[in-house]
Parts: structure tokens; sequence; C-alpha cells
């Protein structure tokens, strides 16, 4: 899950890392409060929204006075920036910036290790940095079973040409945002821009960080979860355990397994229909995930017809099928729906379904056929 | 033959106690697999349907010469269960579990890569393997399975392995071995060390292989089938139409800054000589073509 850059600066300093002294305001009210407790102007006003390119839209300004904090606070809070409504605002205390670096940890799929990169030209888009040149960008890669040792760091930022007064700032951080991506179970930790300040230090003027969800169950994220930025939609699968990406067609889909929810767009999409979402209803599906499941699809207005598309393994058949009739008695579903049932007690699981076909409820032997009969129904 | 576990395989359940490891445990077992023990400290001594439980897997490896270990154990235990079979040198751990972190995943990928290199981790969040009327080792229904060769198939997902499988019995076309490598950021074995398997095994004719958007490793697997394999092998590549930069499930299926895109991948197979179809069906009829010109 991604983070606001608060609370990736909040991670950080719960690491050592230095960052600006600040604060998060959600009114603008409570926006000058939070520059008047920093005291010392300019301070820097800073919208936070989970989506890049705020600086373009307007959502970073510097302040003079308390009387521009208040401008500001009341031109971004409530801003549009990508589709993200702004409803927070960090402050902070602006600094004077003698570098830009850039600097982050993530996995490398291909090395199966992580990659640090850190950058001499930080403060801009690093892909572009990364197309036009990418010999300005210092790699690492560090073994997870050997961490990341100062020798090597102290390396990397030789190699990555920081400014001589930097290197002892930078070792450290580095150090530092290792311990806080291993730990703290992030996918990605990026500091962007690293700054070298006048008098010689080094700090962390953004934060962005990505969670992996799957290591809730050593932190607690309840309060990272509660301001995750999703649409009504996938608010309403994520609370019930579904994993639903929304898009703009008319075909509900419900499958299990990723591969095959995406392949079951795909196919969609080849008849010549287009998938309304991307519904995986996982592995060990039971009675009230597909019901569930049934409710958030036939909560979109834009939904004509449902494929349901099971090839059971750890998903059982039988238990799919009783979880349709179970939702069919539960929730008002006014679209006709096509089921695709194959895999473990898939023929149980057929038997139970063939009580409830009608009109409206379909069952077809292959994922073609029943694609095509979805899309069909949907004109 | 087959790859990776045979009909002498001997499987210890690590979870067997458990709801999910009971099932699939009993559900391999009444398949044909030797599945010799279950381990769970707490439940030493006791049986689950006549199988015996011990306190480890060391132990459990001591009393009935297990080679393989398949891990049931929820995500915060896989960590510890994944070492333990290692360090007690068994050959295969498959892991099942979904939802490993991927900060544990790294970790004990390369802590076993270098201490135990032994051993081989299939997964996580894998459906196992499958060498069909030898053994079944995981989540996949044993009936969509076909028997005898001459196909290989290895997939990055699961429910589209299943799809393989079944488009491939459909066509009364066998299978020597079914590898699921599972679509999490670290798999345990890849694309590659499975195609190099199949290579190299005289019963395997032709390997069928699903992939997905996200990451590289189709794109790997496609510069060594161009470089190393002499056996055709047909493809399908899931997310075609997946929209960039939403995440499709799997934490691997991500298309981000153009990178990972199906189409790369479908264009890097093509270009290794691989027949990729546009859906499972397309790629099955494929495999049919191709199993048909052997």
């Amino acid at each position: 899950m991604d983070l606001f850059e608060y609370q990736g600066k909040q991670l950080f300093a719960s690491y050592d890392i230095p960052v600006s002294p600040g604060d998060v305001a959600t009114t603008v009210d409570d926006a000058v409060a939070a520059a008047e407790a920093i005291g010392d102007y300019p301070v820097v006003v800073k919208a936070q929204v989970q989506v890049g390119g705020r600086g373009k839209a307007g959502g970073i300004k510097l302040a003079d006075t308390v009387d521009e904090v208040r401008t500001h606070a009341e031109a971004i809070l409530g801003m549009d920036i990508k589709g993200h409504t702004v409803e927070r605002v960090w402050i902070e205390k602006a600094s004077d910036i003698a570098e830009e670096y850039y600097a982050s940890f993530t996995l490398d799929r291909s090395a199966k290790t992580h990659l640090g990169m850190l950058s001499a030209q930080g403060g801009v888009e690093i892909e572009a940095v990364a197309e036009t040149d990418p010999d300005a960008i210092a790699k690492i890669w560090v073994d997870p079973v050997d961490g990341l040792t100062e020798e090597v760091a102290r390396g990397w930022v030789a190699a990555a040409k920081l400014d001589d007064a930097a290197t002892e700032g930078a070792v450290d951080i580095l150090q530092k945002l290792y311990r806080a991506y291993v730990d703290g179970d992030a996918d990605l930790v990026e500091i962007n821009p690293l700054i070298l300040t006048p008098e010689g230090k080094v700090h962390a003027l953004d934060a962005k960080v990505t969670l992996d969800a799957n290591a809730g169950f050593r932190h607690d994220l309840f309060e990272y979860e509660a301001t995750q930025e999703r649409d009504a939609r996938e608010q309403a699968a994520h609370d019930k355990g579904l994993q639903y990406v929304g898009l703009d067609g008319t075909v509900g889909v419900i499958a299990n397994g990723a591969g095959l929810a995406m392949s079951t767009v795909d196919i969609i999409n080849q008849v010549g229909g287009s998938p309304a979402n991307f519904l995986d209803i996982g592995g060990g599906a039971n009675a009230d995930v597909m019901a569930g499941a049934l409710e958030v699809i036939t909560g979109d207005e834009k939904v004509r017809s449902i494929f349901i598309n099971i090839f059971g393994g750890i998903t059982k058949g039988d238990e799919v099928a009783n979880g349709i009739v179970a939702a069919l008695e539960r929730v008002d579903i006014d679209v006709p729906m096509v089921i695709r049932l194959d895999g473990t007690n898939a023929e149980e699981g057929r038997e139970i379904l063939s009580a409830h076909t009608s009109e409206k409820v379909l069952t077809k032997p292959t994922m073609l056929e029943a694609a095509e009969a979805a899309v069909e129904l949907a004109k | 033959m087959s790859i990776f576990v045979d009909e002498t395989t001997k499987v210890i359940y690590q979870g067997l106690t458990g709801s999910q490891g009971r099932f699939y445990g009993l559900r391999n077992r009444d398949y044909g697999t030797q599945v010799v023990a279950g381990t769970n400290p707490k439940k030493a001594g006791t049986d689950v349907e006549g199988i015996p439980i011990y306190a480890s897997v060391a132990e459990a490896k001591e009393a009935t010469g297990a080679t393989a270990s398949c891990v049931f154990i929820p995500a915060p235990g896989v960590k510890g269960a994944v070492m333990e079979a290692a360090e007690a040198g068994l050959e295969l751990v498959v892991v099942i579990t979904e939802g490993v972190p991927a900060q544990d995943e790294a970790w004990f990928f390369n802590k076993v890569r270098r201490d135990h290199p032994g051993t081989r981790i299939l997964g996580p969040n894998c459906p196992g393997v499958i060498s069909p009327g030898k053994a079944n080792i995981g989540i996949t229904a044993g009936e969509i399975a076909k028997e005898g060769g001459p196909v290989g198939i290895v997939s990055r997902s699961g429910t589209l392995t299943y799809q393989a499988l079944y488009e491939l019995k459909l066509a009364d076309i066998g299978v020597t071995t079914c590898v699921g490598i599972g679509g999490d950021p670290v798999p345990g074995t890849s694309f590659i060390d499975c195609l190099e398997a199949f290579e190299a095994d005289p019963e395997t004719k032709a390997v069928m292989m699903i992939g997905e958007i996200g990451g590289s490793a189709e794109e790997e697997a496609a510069e060594f089938i161009k470089a190393e394999m002499s056996k055709p092998v047909a493809a399908y590549v899931a997310g075609v139409t997946a929209p960039p930069g939403k995440k499709m499930g799997h934490a691997g299926a991500i298309v981000s800054g153009g990178k990972g895109t199906a189409a790369a991948k479908i264009e890097a197979l093509e270009d290794a000589g691989v027949r990729v179809g546009q859906n499972p069906t397309e790629a099955g009829a494929h495999m049919v073509d191709i199993v048909a010109s052997l």
C-alpha cells in the first residue's frame, strides 16, 4: 500500500533518518497552526496525494508569511490532482538546498536481491535520468542475507559521485533507509530529493514508501489502511477482502485466481466485449465471499451481464456453487449471469447449479463460450 | 520420465493437521502420491488418517526417508518452515501458502541458495507440481491431468495451470510434469529452471508456458528458449488487455512505465520461435498442432 509523504516521513523519522520538522493538516486553520508551531518562515505547503506530479499541478507552494500559508492551504486543500482530491497538506520548514540527489531501495525480481539506486541527479523524474543518462545512477544489489554494510554503502556513495560534503550524511542515511525498507516490510522506499544543505547537512526532503500488505501480521497498518485512496467500487470490494480493479466496460468479471481473472478480462476484450472490472475471489472462496463479490459487481451501474469463471484448485466447485445460490437469495441481481465451472468438485458444483439455472443464470462448458455468451448478453 | 517429482518421491506435509493441509494432503495421497508424514510440534505422535505426525521435519525425514515437503503453513510461519525443511536436507520444498511477505521470500530464497544448494524451493503462492499418474504435490485437481506425456507445462498462475492441463486433456494430450511456479516476486523455481529440466527430460517433447504481465521473467525465458532449447514451445501471456499501473492480484502482475507489458513478452517469445496464443484455448490449440507434428 502507498503511503502519503507525511506517513513516509514519520516512518523515516522512526529510523532516525533526518526529515524537515513539520505537521499534517486537514483544514486551513490547522495548516496555519502547524506553520505557526514551526515558527520559522518560509514554510512549504505540500499536497498529500498518493499519486505523482503534484508539484506540476500546483500542489506544492512556498509561504513566507502566515497569510501566505492560509492562501496556499485554501487553494491546495480540495484541489484535484489526477483524480485524487487533496484532503491533507503537510507543512514543513523550508530548506535551503545546495544539491539534490535521489536514493531508493526496491526488490529486483530478476536478480532476486534488493536493488539500491543512488544518483547525484535528484529532484527530477528519475525515469528520465535512467533513459537519457543511465550512468548517472549508481546501482548496488544487496543480498538480503548480508544486508547493507557501511563499507558497501561508502563505496556506493563514492560511485554515485555525490559531493564530498554529503558523503558522511549519505552513508548514514542509506544504511538507515535500508533498515526502514527491510524491517518496515516495504516494497519501495524512495527519497527524491535527498538534499545537501549549504551547511553540509543531508536530509530527506520527500518520502515515497510502498508497504507490503502481506506483512501486516508484523506491523500495525491500520492507520495506513484507513488512508488508502480508492474509488468507491474498489473500497467496497476491499472491505469484503476481494482483489478488485475497476475498469470501464459492461461485463462484470468474477474469477478465482489472479491469472484466470486477468485471462477472463483478456478474453472478454477479444470476443468484442468490454470488462467492467477485474475481480479475483482468491483461494478457498466460500458462499460469503461469492455473495460479497456479486454485491460489489451489481453495485456497478454499468454492468449489463456477469461472467463467473471458476477453475477449482484450492477453491472447491461445490462451495462456489453454494455461494452463487446463496448470493442469488441475498443479492438482488437483475442482470444475466453466465457461469463456467471446472476443476476440484466441479461436478458437484454443476449439480448444485443445475437446479437454479434460468434465463438469467446460464452455465457454459468452456471459457470461450461463456465469454461469448456474457458479451452477447451485455449488448 | 518427469521433472522434480516421480512415483518414488516421499513427501512430508508441513501443516497436515490444518484444514487445508489435511484436505490436500489426503487428496494427494488418494491420487497415489507417497505422503509419508506430517509435522506439528504440538501433535507429534498422533496421525492424520494413518499419516504419522512428527515434531519436526528432521524427525520426519529420519523416520520415513522423505525427500520432499509441501508447506501448508500460514504466511507468518513460512520463512521458518522453509528453513526447517532446507536444514533437514530435503530436496524439494513446495510452498502453497499465499501472502508471504516479499522480504521473507527474498531472504529465504537467497539463504537456501547459498547454504543449502541441494534444496529446490517451488513457490511460494504456487499450486504445486503434478507428474500425472506418479505424484501430485499441492492443490491441482489430479483428474484434469492426463498421464503419459509428451508435454511439459510451466506456469506462473495457478488457475491458468489448471486451464492449460484441461485444454490438453480435452485434446487427449498427456503431460510429463506440470509445474506451477507461482506469481510472487521471488519464486523459488523460475521458468528457466523448468525449461532447462524439460529440455533434459527425454519424455518431454514439447513445452507449454503460461506467463503474465509484470517483471521480466518471460523475456528471460524467451532468451533461454532461443539459445538453449531444441524442443518446441507454445505459450500464453495473461494480461494482454490489463490497464497500466494497476495491480492485478499477483504481486507480479503489474505493468509500470511500459515495462513488463504482455506485448513485450509476446514479442520476445515469438522472436524465440514460440507460438503464442491470444487466450489459453488458442495456446492449447497451438500445442495440439505441435504435438501432431512431433
